[in-house]
């Protein structure tokens, strides 16, 4: 019985909170519970995807009218970019895993960069969009193109618009996490957060390989 | 097995000799911030406890102005709290006074009481314990929850302040685009209360997982816990649905975004499908705990092994997962093709199979037992009758033909009160009582739970049985006035409304009276100094820790030599038998 209890005891690195038994544990429990939330983001996403299947069986061919006005090129680099992302990150996990600080850090300045370019592209696509009149719902003024290209656009912008917040919260997270990457704060021994932000980015950049084709490639 | 007796009595409480100066959970320090900012999953249950029962009583006056309405076939009660210059501008008033009414009475129960109620209450507090856990993974992430709890919370308030809510609670489009009460207030207050209960479940997840003690193997696990993780599965995998739906909703209402409103393009059953996606699964987060609790409660209270353990715990987790394949039942008249209702109507009269499976279990749990007719225990009979009553109504809705002439009558408002009230409230009475003397040191004057229990059964049964007869009569549900019907319809109706009406009263005084007597036992009840002072025990963990448990909960890290029901008197009278 009092083996258990001197177990407790025996190790107490300063990332260990006093609730866990061992790193392993902790290490474990962080990411199963980053994958059970990520599981959550798929269903929030999930309800975004139905809604795009139902409304383009109901107006099939306004999808197809109203798509061709997406910059096919602009969303390619987008993909590119957040593919190229995912590299980065991969190797900046695998850095902090191998204690391989500098690496670490080089990595996740990279990811961040390209999650700017994914913004700044995005940011490009929106205000062209705004320009010509194409504006989400109601204030929707373009009229270029047959069928309700609001409902096409309405969906575009709400679904872009979840994911690209996704982005902007990852930007956060990837900066934290380099920050404390720089302070020395992960290594072999400790590296879950660096873990899970990759988990999430892997995440994002996911949820946007599916609405790439989708939006942008409907023919 | 035979060793059990040196099982796990670690610390044991004040009785263990050295450890009497020790400090409990409760007193280890008094300030406000140290409860405000506290990372302990017993205060933080403690928090919730203290809010939801707030937004129950809320609610419950609410309900109180409904039935006092509903005395009478004609408008009359609420008249009073409208201004209006003549009889129909008075009339028309009250009656939107009245869609408010049961809105923000729906509203507030379902999203701020039954879904937080047992897990975030109970849950917290004992699932930690139950395990033999210091704490939940992430005691952060616990105590965000809870204030994501309170700020959803505080837009319901606001939604109140600003122009109320008449939607009812499911938040129907295209009305809800098009009314101008404060839609987007509630749906967004009803959209963060969502992550409260994602995180929450999400936490509860990873601790089953990753937290048990040494020998806790998954058949060791207390029923109670095999329930939050089957809840805790549904908050996390269908919550996300109505968070996107709600969005949406909030989009569409806010810049015209054509989803669910036909009149934007959008598509209204599409609407039917999101929130029913969540929503029925969320009736089962709502009951799931409560059948873990009467797990508990049976077995303890009938000092007997609960009667097939594998069956309830398996029978939670696939009532989890079929739940996610029924919600179309609830659209049966909504316009869906005949192949998916009836696909729908299958699949839920097959969610009948382990629900009835538990039902089993816990009666012949209880033959042959020891039965000791205490508060919980009462509270836990009622609620396999109620419970049964209610569930077996769901069938009658959940048959195609006679649902067409049930739906939107008082018979679905009675079926889900019986499975809502009767199950998930009386389950929350059973288990305030099962664990009090535990959770606060102090015992409940045992008379007066007992008294409790009976006139909420009483009371119970007279507001809702009465509904059930008007219901199956035809009176539709979500109705100001029924005067306008013929003679003999007229007579039926206002009797079954008025015995319903005096049926909620003596509800509503049974529990303010439950409320009034625990609250004074806090202070007054008779002391529990060592763990032969409480009234009864459990052979699970949380019966091993102090009463009141220590700040982290056990001295020494607990083992799980036995079950969770392994009760020694009964074992030692089945060795003499067998
Ligand atoms: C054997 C189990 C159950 C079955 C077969 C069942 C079946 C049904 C059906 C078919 C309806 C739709 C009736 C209609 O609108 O015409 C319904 C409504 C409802 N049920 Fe159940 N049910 C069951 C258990 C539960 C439980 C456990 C709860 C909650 C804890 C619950 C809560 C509700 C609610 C809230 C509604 C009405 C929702 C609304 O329209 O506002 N049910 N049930
Ligand atoms: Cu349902």
């Amino acid at each position: 019985m009092s083996q258990v209890a001197d177990h407790a005891h025996t190790e107490h690195p300063p990332h260990l909170h006093h609730h866990f038994h061992s790193s392993a544990q902790q290490a474990a429990s962080a990411k199963l519970g980053m994958w059970v939330f990520i599981a959550q983001e798929i269903l929030f996403f999930s309800g975004l995807f139905m809604a795009y299947i139902a409304l383009r069986y109901l107006y099939p061919k306004t999808f197809l009218a109203a798509h061709e006005h997406l910059d096919v090129s602009m969303g390619a680099l987008n993909t590119v970019f957040l593919i190229t992302s995912s590299l980065t990150m991969a190797l900046a996990v695998r850095a902090a895993q191998t204690s391989n600080k500098k690496w670490a850090e080089i990595n996740l300045l990279l990811t961040i960069g390209f999650a700017l370019a994914f913004c700044v592209v995005k940011y490009f696509e929106y205000s062209h969009k705004f320009h010509l009149g194409i504006f989400p719902g109601k204030y929707y003024a373009y009229t270029h193109i047959p069928g309700n290209p609001e409902v096409f656009f309405g969906l575009y912008f709400v679904m872009t618009g979840m994911h690209a917040l996704h982005v902007v919260v990852g930007i956060g997270l990837l900066l934290w996490i380099y920050l404390k990457t720089r302070t020395g704060a992960f290594s072999a021994a400790y590296y879950s957060p660096v873990e899970n932000v990759g988990l999430y980015w892997h995440l994002v950049d996911l949820i946007w390989i599916f609405l790439f084709p989708l939006l942008y490639l409907v023919k | 097995m035979t060793t059990a007796t040196d099982a796990i009595r670690p610390g044991g409480g004040p009785s263990a000799t050295g450890h009497a100066e020790e400090k409990d959970y409760l007193n280890v320090d008094n300030s406000i911030m140290s409860w405000l900012f506290t990372l302990d999953h017993k205060r933080i249950g403690l928090m919730y406890l203290a809010s939801v029962l707030f937004f129950f009583f809320f609610g419950g006056v609410l309900a109180l102005l409904i039935r006092t309405e509903l005395f009478t076939p004609g408008a009359d009660f609420l008249t009073y709290f409208v201004s209006g210059k003549n009889a129909a501008e008075l009339k028309l008033a009250a009656a939107d006074l009245y869609n408010q009414l049961f809105t923000l009475h729906g509203a507030i129960m379902i999203f701020l009481f039954l879904i937080p109620s047992i897990p975030a209450t109970f849950g917290n507090f004992f699932l930690p314990l139950m395990l033999g856990a210091k704490d939940v993974a992430f005691p952060r992430l616990n105590l965000f929850s809870f204030y994501i709890y309170v700020l959803g919370a505080l837009f319901f308030l606001y939604t109140l302040a600003s122009g109320g809510l008449d939607t009812g609670w499911t938040f129907y489009t295209p009305y809800s685009t098009s009314t101008n009460t404060a839609v987007i207030a509630s749906t967004f207050g009803a959209f963060i209360l969502g992550f409260s209960s994602i995180l929450t479940g999400v936490n509860f997840v990873v601790t089953v997982h990753k937290m048990r003690a040494p020998r806790m193997t998954w058949t060791r696990i207390p029923l109670f816990l095999w329930a939050l993780y089957s809840t805790s599965l549904i908050q996390i995998l269908a919550t996300p649905v109505l968070a996107i739906t709600l969005l949406l909703l909030i989009f569409e209402r806010a810049l015209g975004i054509g989803i669910f409103d036909p009149a934007m393009g959008g598509d209204p059953v599409l609407y039917q499908h999101f929130f029913w996606f969540y929503s029925h699964p969320a009736v089962y987060i709502m009951i799931l705990p409560a059948f873990g609790v009467i797990s508990e409660t049976i077995s303890v209270h009938s000092r007997k092994h609960i009667f097939g353990y594998g069956f309830i715990a398996a029978s939670s987790v696939s009532i989890a997962l079929i739940g996610f394949l029924v919600w179309g039942h609830h659209m049966f008249v909504s316009g869906q093709s005949p192949l998916a209702s009836l696909l729908f109507s299958m699949i839920t009269f097959a969610v009948a199979v382990p629900t009835a499976i538990k039902v089993f279990s816990w009666v012949a749990t209880l033959y042959k037992g020891s039965i000791v007719f205490n508060a919980p225990m009462l509270n836990a009979l009622s609620f396999i009758f109620l419970f049964t009553i209610g569930g077996l109504t769901g069938l009658f809705l959940a048959t195609l033909a006679t649902d067409v002439h049930l739906h939107d009558t008082y018979f679905v408002v009675a079926h889900f009160h019986y499975v809502m009230v009767g199950g998930t409230l009386v389950a929350f009475l059973a288990a305030i009582h099962h664990w009090w003397a535990k959770m606060f040191g102090r015992h409940y004057n045992e008379l007066c739970g007992r008294i409790s229990a009976i006139f909420v059964f009483i009371g119970f049964n007279l507001t809702f049985f009465s509904q059930f007869v008007m219901g199956s009569q035809g009176m539709p549900r979500r109705y100001f006035t029924y005067d306008q019907v013929s003679p003999e319809l007229l007579s039926i109706y206002t009797r079954m409304h008025q015995i319903s009406t005096v049926g909620s009263m003596i509800l509503g005084l049974a529990l303010t009276f439950t409320l009034f007597y625990l609250t004074h036992s806090l202070f007054f009840g008779k002391k529990v100094h060592n763990d032969s002072d409480l009234r009864w025990t459990g052979e699970s963990m949380e019966w091993k820790a102090a009463t009141p448990p220590s700040p982290h909960n056990f001295h020494e890290q607990p083992i799980a030599y036995n079950g969770p029901y392994d009760f020694k008197e009964i074992d030692h009278s089945l060795g003499g038998g067998h």
